[in-house]
């Protein structure tokens, strides 16, 4: 492709300006248009980046600065044996394989009610959503209201159909289970909206024809809306774990970590053990290591969806 | 036959009825409450009550005001996340423009190190990051909240593809008249690109309201908390009084409120977009 520039050097009005000085110019400005976004990119992500790399090799310990050297793998070896660490890398899986498939199944299916043409179906598409648009740490707080074993909701409700009393966030076995019930309940309308919008691109004429061909409900969902959306299921899911393997925000003001540590996740460890305990190379594994996660689950997306879409 | 279908109809309300509750009971619940006394909600707690406004008593709103500064930190969230996204929109669709329009040295490589930091999440960089603003001696300011987000390389590969799409024929009409770069993308670019302007500066808006680690890390003094990390502090400040806190959660939730009501249409937009174009 022959580039703008040298196009509009020919067809120049102002001859004062040779077609070298012009392009140099040109040179200028483009290079004026990227630097801002480039330099803030450098300073507040990539250089992180690469010290949170570095600093994982060191043992950097915040208030002794001056000790700081080289311990190659030792923070790493050192998560091999901690206990913490594994069970808050356990809690984390135990979120995200849960979450995962539960919320993007519940999103497909409010999608698929609110996709009716019914009366009233805006009504139930804004009630779906309304979690969405109160904020992670409101919710949060609400719900610590809501889940209090003694004068809380959750258990006058549950009361009415029989069931109950639970402890919930206080605890152990049922502290990560509440949590993640609040988190699908919060934000399967955000995915519920992008289904739907995939939903309305499916052309009607394909569910007529087979309308016609004397499908029931159930082979069209299987041979015509899934195969319409798979690319957006398949976006979903990745976006939704790599979301999931964030979890901080819900422990965090909820449980503070506990009980005994049962919620405790790998986010929260990076923050813990940076902020609390100041030990800096080994919060730079936990992060590098989260990091790497995530890395692996976007490559596998990118796999996932190449394969499906060839 | 058309008997089946009236059933199924119904059917399909029931269903959709109990899962509007489901999804609106707390809402429902914290708004109503912070119209209540304490005593009044936790009596209500084991009846249908707990639903039912039958009293609108403002006590809580005026316990939350003389407790902590809540405008404070409703103007500081607006002030710093409006920043972030109007330096943010001029920032990132001026390096996209310079991107997917003109030609230089390293453009197509440094496009892809764009593209590739996507990945790189937060969580990962934090304690670096204020590392790094403490070094700058930016701690407790809104420089800390505002600058090392105004840069998203996300945002540029949106409007990169927004521009790449747009017919070049304005802008080469506009250059062949002498107009310079600066003034094309001002004057011709921008006001062809309004949909991905205001997609970006929601999403980016919803994002930054939502901020919570790093403003709970980066600032330590009320003067510059954001709404989200008041919250969470008034919310273990004792004595916890479940009125007052729901009067502060109800006032919380209206700006996004506000803001999904008028962009409503532009927000469904913008969340599937960003669905379907990655």
């Amino acid at each position: 492709m022959e580039p703008i520039t040298q196009k509009t050097n020919v067809n120049n009005p102002l001859p004062t300006v040779s077609p070298k000085q012009r392009k140099r110019k040109n040179l200028f400005t483009s290079y004026g248009f990227v630097a801002p976004a480039i330099i803030l990119l450098f300073v507040f992500l990539i250089l992180p980046a690469i010290l949170a790399l570095y600093f994982s090799f060191t043992n950097y310990y915040l208030l002794t600065p001056e000790q700081t050297k080289f311990v190659a793998f030792e923070n790493y070896k050192r998560l091999a044996e901690d206990s913490l660490f594994l069970k808050s890398l356990g809690n984390t899986a135990i979120f995200v394989v849960i979450v995962v498939p539960v919320q993007t199944l519940v999103a497909l299916a409010l999608a698929l009610l609110v996709n009716q043409k019914l009366m009233g179906i805006k009504f139930f598409r804004m009630a779906f959503f309304a979690p969405v648009v109160t904020s992670m740490v409101i919710v949060s707080i609400l719900w610590t209201f809501i889940y209090n074993p003694d004068n809380g909701l959750a258990n006058s409700i549950l009361n009415i159909v029989g069931l109950g009393p639970f402890q919930f966030l206080t605890d152990k076995d049922q502290a990560m289970y509440s949590i993640i019930f609040m988190s699908i309940w919060q934000g399967a309308g955000y995915q519920m909206m992008i289904f739907l919008a995939g939903l309305q691109d499916i052309p009607d004429h394909q569910y007529e024809a087979a309308s016609i061909d004397g499908a029931n409900a159930w082979q069209k969902l299987i041979h015509i809306t899934i195969p319409g959306i798979r690319n957006i299921l398949a976006f979903i899911a990745i976006v939704t774990m790599i979301a999931a393997t964030k979890l901080f925000i819900q422990p965090f003001v909820m449980t503070q970590g506990g009980p005994l540590d049962s919620t405790k996740t790998l986010v929260y460890m990076v923050y813990e053990t940076g902020f609390k305990f100041r030990d800096v190379g080994y919060s730079s594994a936990i992060a590098i290591l989260f990091f790497v996660i995530v890395l692996i689950i976007s490559i596998l997306q990118r796999r996932f969806i190449k394969e499906n879409t060839e | 036959m058309k008997k089946n279908r009236i059933i199924a109809q119904i059917g399909l309300y029931v269903v959709l009825i109990l899962l509007a509750i489901l999804f609106l009971f707390p809402l429902v619940w914290m708004v109503v409450s912070s119209f209540k006394t304490e005593p009044e909600i936790f009596a209500d707690l084991k009846s249908f009550r707990a639903f039912v406004p039958y009293t609108f008593s403002l006590d809580n709103y005026t316990g939350v005001f003389e407790r902590i500064p809540f405008i404070r930190y409703l103007l500081t969230s607006t002030l710093y996340v409006s920043v972030i996204v109007l330096l943010g929109l001029f920032v990132n669709s001026l390096a996209a423009y310079a991107f997917a329009r003109m030609q230089f040295k390293g453009r197509d490589l440094l496009f892809s190190a764009v593209v590739a930091l996507i990945i790189i999440p937060f969580e990962s960089i934090l304690l670096p990051l204020y590392l790094i603003i403490d070094e700058f001696d930016w701690l407790n300011t809104y420089q800390a909240l505002i600058i090392p987000f105004i840069a998203n390389a996300f945002n540029i590969f949106m409007f990169r593809q927004f521009f790449l799409n747009l017919p070049k024929e304005l802008e080469e009409s506009a250059r062949m008249d002498g107009a310079s770069t600066l003034r094309i993308f001002f004057q011709i670019v921008i006001p062809l690109s309004k949909p991905v302007f205001i997609t970006v500066a929601l999403l980016t808006f919803i994002t930054h309201w939502g901020d919570f680690m790093w403003p709970l890390i980066a600032t330590t003094d009320d003067s510059v908390r954001p709404l989200q990390v008041g919250m969470q502090f008034f919310f273990h400040q004792p004595p916890v009084k479940y009125g007052h806190v729901m009067a502060a959660l109800t006032m919380a939730t209206i700006p996004l409120l506000i803001i999904f009501v008028f962009f409503q249409k532009y927000y469904v937009q913008g969340i599937a977009s960003a669905g379907m174009k990655n």
